[in-house]
């Protein structure tokens, strides 16, 4: 009985987070007189605005969920978007080995996360932290601007529509799907939650522990290049400081816990970092719509954070005592 | 004596190769202008270093040292606005402010249970944000030369040593403080046992709220001091503190701390910011291009950990 | 090693990107940007942020609207001074006109990404009677202004965007006029064939990369050794360090070339704090260094990128919802230099430190408490 309650909890969380966001949302619209913004594209269009960090929630769930963390993702999106709008040069022809590339590239970087974790034992903040260094240092000694361009074809990925809905936003959609059937469905996605959960239970139940924790870093390595890739289709090339701009490292963190991943790890999934990105989306048109300073919206949102963690740390204390 | 070696930290020992290293490439670092100008730069990220340390050993992290020394910079300079009769009291108030925010993050911790990284980023945030806000986002007011004293004058025509930056002399002064506190009363014990192990420290009855509190205030506060620092280094400028919590806490771990809990110490920590200074400017000396700092902070950080770890099994320990 | 085969893998593949990279250095640009700073601008005198070079019209007949109108502004952010000073004058010629309705602003806080969002959100909003861009980057920013000169007209001010389609682009005559005028300083009165650093706030926007490329040439041409170039992000204790660092490697600098004044007094300070002979640091009209400059007798110049130009836009918005023609596509307004014999005209110490003198506000509601001066 506790442990349905827990669960259902969790999963109810962000979504009452998320409810309660969008009423404030509608609100603010109403009594500033903009219902102009109350349509439904106008809601999609709000996820629309995040497609980036979207992608890079749902790999830093898989992080989260094996109790790591990964701070490298932000210089490795600058990584991958300088590399593809580099590699692609505006030649359509390109367009191929550079996404390829970039998608190497995110292996190889969270294979080296995993391997250092695991192998070295070295914690997962300082591994990633390390990463996250060399790369960015790496990146800005060979480029100091943006670099290339990419094709106009390759514009369909940030630009396209299907339907009147935007390319990016079905890929960021069919790609958490992809997530949440992986990890609900599959032996190597239940083995995420074991270990996250509780790692010696899993290794004493003969799971390769090193194996499942290495994987996960390299879905979530994966998922910033393909940020990237969509960065540099949105901004037409790719310039080694996007991913640091956009704050892409602490702010998936933040949404993957707002939308109810437990940092210990083994709790959560995808669907819930998914509305984490929405409420922030939200936050930011929220103040938008009421126009509240820039700065201002910055000391919400730091508040925010730690409210909606101190709500499930609450939470999750109460049912358990 | 070779076994006492074996048990020195290393760190003592590269820090020293590097100012061989120095020394042999650019004399000027042998005259009292190069190398006091050398400790004068190091002085802030070592006072942050320490601080640092002390949640560290408490068993976390806190990401909001660099957000509140932009704060501080901005705060000072728009509070005083170039009135030296102020000075005092800002130099006060911004302390307490320290105060309030390690206070603020140590019962986030404590009474809601947010793990500290979280606490800290949440308030890492929320500072940047009251900085922008209050400054409008650019740098206003300015700072008077009696504010700036501790971070830019030197003190001339001294004996053998010839000159003083008085940051110097801020720096040995706070960090025998800090030194004196962690190694040396009780208190520095109950944060080492909490670190260790929080269920035990408690049964043995730390006081861990009281003894957490501590422990980020102090953080905090040596956040304010390196702020008043480099406030007076260069005047004015709002991305001032940007990253300088991860340079903390690599110093940090490149003395030998552990994080989620250790036993570093003081006089590591500190000989790990000046490893981490020293390795600046060798880089600067060699003419290296400013993004290979970032390269070699990010694999020294990763090696002083993997062999902290390698010694740590050997030993047994 | 790593790092050696590292780096020499990405620069062997930044060498090898074709020309499809933006062109920053453009020898014609280059050239009609210095005709325009030795030219005479239409218009008096007294109101430069009206005056243009040429008489090329753009036709706004099509856009003729009664008012009073909503006029939208994306701003890329207020985070350096010289924003937050044109911001202040932009809000304060607002205030001046009646038939402005609605003053309706986003802030992209620095970010290409969220500005194209925030005029997504303008666009979609659909009250806007006129749009105005201040762009963070230009090749980012170009699509998302090419989706709202379909619906709107236009106004691109301060740094550009890669097409012809808003009604106008307004801004003084150019990067590679201020790269010019510091530039040619240096080249005369520095020592010859001394070391020169260059300081930069950072790269990837036209404005800053035209007056690097401008100074540089000019630079290289004298026959200076440029010892480097290194970004500062426009902070004080960044410059102060590497300008520490150049010195500390045994430089003999004969001048800093700084692409922004913001931060040079801590450029100043480097040389003040280490004992030695403060050379050529050049710097722009904001009051902290032209108090300094006036204070220590330096010799040196000021090339400007006047705030006024925030007026601008707001008047342009305004005229073309009349149907009234102004200059298009291009509408450039004088760039004056500070130099020794008028320093004087410029230096206000009741204003704060990082105020611009160039502001064209002194006239304006709420000077000087708005631009925070006593």
């Amino acid at each position: 009985m506790k442990r349905f309650g827990r669960k259902n909890l969790s999963a109810l969380a962000p979504f009452l987070l998320l409810l309660v966001a969008i009423a404030i949302y509608v609100a603010v619209a109403i009594i500033t007189d903009q219902t102009q913004y109350l349509t439904v594209e106008n809601l999609l269009g709000l996820l629309g605005r995040s497609i980036a960090l979207g992608i890079t929630a749902v790999g830093q769930t898989f992080a989260i969920l094996i109790a790591s963390i990964d701070l490298s993702v932000a210089n490795l999106i600058s990584v991958s978007a300088v590399l593809a709008s580099a590699i692609m040069s505006g030649d359509p022809a390109m367009m191929l080995p550079a996404v390829v590339t970039v998608l190497v590239v995110g292996v190889v970087v969270g294979l080296i996360n995993g391997l250092v974790i695991t192998q070295f034992e070295v914690n997962p903040l300082i591994a990633t932290l390390g990463m996250a260094l060399v790369l960015q240092g790496l990146l800005s000694a060979a480029f100091n601007n943006f670099a290339g361009a990419v094709p106009d074809e390759f514009q369909t990925f940030a630009y396209g529509q299907v339907g009147g809905v935007s390319v990016s936003l079905l890929f960021l959609i069919g790609l958490t799907i992809a997530a949440w059937v992986f990890l609900r469905f599959t032996k190597p996605g239940s083995n995420i939650y074991s270990v996250g959960g509780n790692p010696e239970a899993a290794k004493l139940a003969g799971m390769r522990t090193t194996r499942v924790v290495i994987t996960a870093h390299i879905i979530c390595s994966v998922c910033a290049t393909i940020a990237g890739l969509y960065l540099a289709s949105r901004l037409q090339s790719g310039a080694p400081w996007i991913g640091r701009d956009g704050v892409y490292d602490l702010e998936s963190i933040a949404v993957v816990v707002i939308g109810g991943t437990a940092l210990s790890g083994g709790r959560g999934g995808v669907w819930g970092t998914l509305m984490g990105v929405m409420i922030f989306s939200l936050i930011d048109s929220i103040f938008n719509l009421a126009g509240v300073d820039a700065f201002a919206k910055q000391i919400l949102r730091g508040v925010i954070i730690v409210a909606a963690v101190a709500v499930y740390a609450m939470r999750s204390r109460r049912i358990e005592a | 004596m070779i076994n006492r070696l074996k048990h020195m930290n290393p760190v003592f020992l590269v820090l020293l190769l590097l100012f061989v290293a120095i020394a042999i490439l650019s004399p000027y670092f042998l005259q009292p202008a190069g190398y006091m100008n050398f400790f004068k730069r190091a002085a802030p990220i070592a006072i942050l270093a320490v601080g640092q340390l002390y949640v560290i050993n408490s068993g976390g992290f806190d990401l909001s040292a660099g957000a509140l020394v932009t704060l501080t910079v901005i705060g000072s300079s728009i509070l005083l606005d170039g009135d030296a009769s102020a000075t005092w009291w800002v130099i006060t108030a911004m302390l307490a402010v320290g105060v309030v925010v390690g206070t603020v993050n140590a019962l986030v911790v404590s009474w809601l249970k947010v793990p500290s990284i979280i606490a800290t980023l949440g308030m890492m945030i929320t500072l940047g944000g009251v900085a922008l806000t209050w400054s409008g986002g650019a740098p206003r007011g300015y700072l008077p030369e009696n504010f700036r004293f501790f971070g830019r004058y030197l003190i001339k025509d001294l004996p053998v040593i010839k000159i003083l930056p008085v940051a110097v002399i801020v720096m040995v002064v706070i960090c025998a403080a800090m030194w004196w506190l962690m190694h040396r009363t009780n208190y520095g014990k109950r944060l080492v046992a909490m670190g260790d192990n929080p269920k035990a420290a408690m049964l043995a009855g730390v006081p861990l709220t009281q003894t957490r509190v501590v422990a980020f205030v102090m953080s905090s506060v040596s956040a304010v001091i390196a702020g008043i620092l480099l406030g007076g280094f260069a005047g004015v400028s709002t991305d001032v503190g940007v990253g300088l919590e991860l340079q903390a806490i690599t110093a940090a771990v490149i003395g030998g701390a552990q994080l989620l809990g250790g036993r570093g110490t003081v006089g590591a920590t500190i000989a790990g910011a000046l490893v981490l200074q020293a390795m600046f400017t060798l880089l600067n000396i060699l003419g290296f291009p400013k993004p290979i700092r970032d390269v070699v902070q990010g694999l020294i950080l990763i090696s002083a950990v993997v062999i902290a770890g390698y010694r740590r099994r050997r030993s047994g320990g | 090693m790593f790092y050696k085969f590292a780096a020499t893998a990405l620069t062997a593949l930044a060498v090898a990107l074709p020309a499809h990279a933006q062109n920053f250095d453009d020898p014609v640009e280059f050239a009609k940007q210095k005709d325009m700073l030795a030219a005479t601008a239409n218009g008096a005198a007294e109101t430069p942020w009206l005056q243009y070079y040429g008489d090329v019209m753009a036709d706004t007949s099509a856009f003729k609207k009664d008012g009073p109108h909503t006029i939208c502004f994306s701003n890329a952010g207020v985070n350096n001074p010289w924003r937050v000073v044109g911001w202040n004058t932009m809000q304060a010629e607002v205030d001046l006109h009646d038939n402005i309705a609605n003053f309706v602003v986003t802030d992209a806080e620095g970010s290409d990404d969220k500005q194209i969002a925030d005029i997504e959100d303008l666009l979609a909003g659909g009250t806007c009677d006129a749009l105005i861009v201040s762009p963070n980057t230009t090749a980012a920013l170009t699509p998302a202004v090419e989706k709202a000169c379909e619906q709107l007209p236009v106004i691109v001010f301060d740094r550009g965007v890669n097409t012809n389609c808003p009604v106008t682009f307004i801004k003084p005559v150019g990067g590679y006029g201020f790269g010019i005028q510091s530039g040619e300083f240096i080249a005369a009165n520095a020592p010859a064939g001394s070391d020169v650093l260059m300081l930069r706030i950072l790269p990837g926007v036209d404005v800053l990369e035209t007056r690097y490329s401008a100074a540089k040439r000019i630079l290289e041409e004298a026959g200076l050794n440029i010892v480097g170039a290194e970004f500062t992000d426009g902070d004080r204790a960044k410059t102060k360090a590497i300008v520490e660092d150049y010195i500390q490697r045994g430089n003999q600098l004969g001048a800093v070339w700084m692409d922004a004044g913001a931060t040079s007094v801590a450029a100043i300070e480097a040389f003040e704090d280490m004992g030695l002979d403060v050379p050529i640091v050049t710097g722009e009209d904001q009051q902290d260094f032209l108090q300094k400059w006036q204070e220590i007798g330096m010799n040196t110049i000021a090339p400007t990128y006047p705030t006024y130009q925030w007026r601008t836009p707001i008047l342009a918005a305004l005229k073309i919802l009349d149907g009234e023609a102004i200059p298009g596509p291009e509408w450039n307004l004088p760039q004056p230099a500070i130099t020794n014999d008028n320093l004087a005209d410029f230096v206000n110490p009741s204003m704060p430190p990082l105020h611009y003198a160039a502001c064209g506000c002194e006239n304006m509601p709420d000077y000087p408490a708005r631009w925070g001066g006593k």
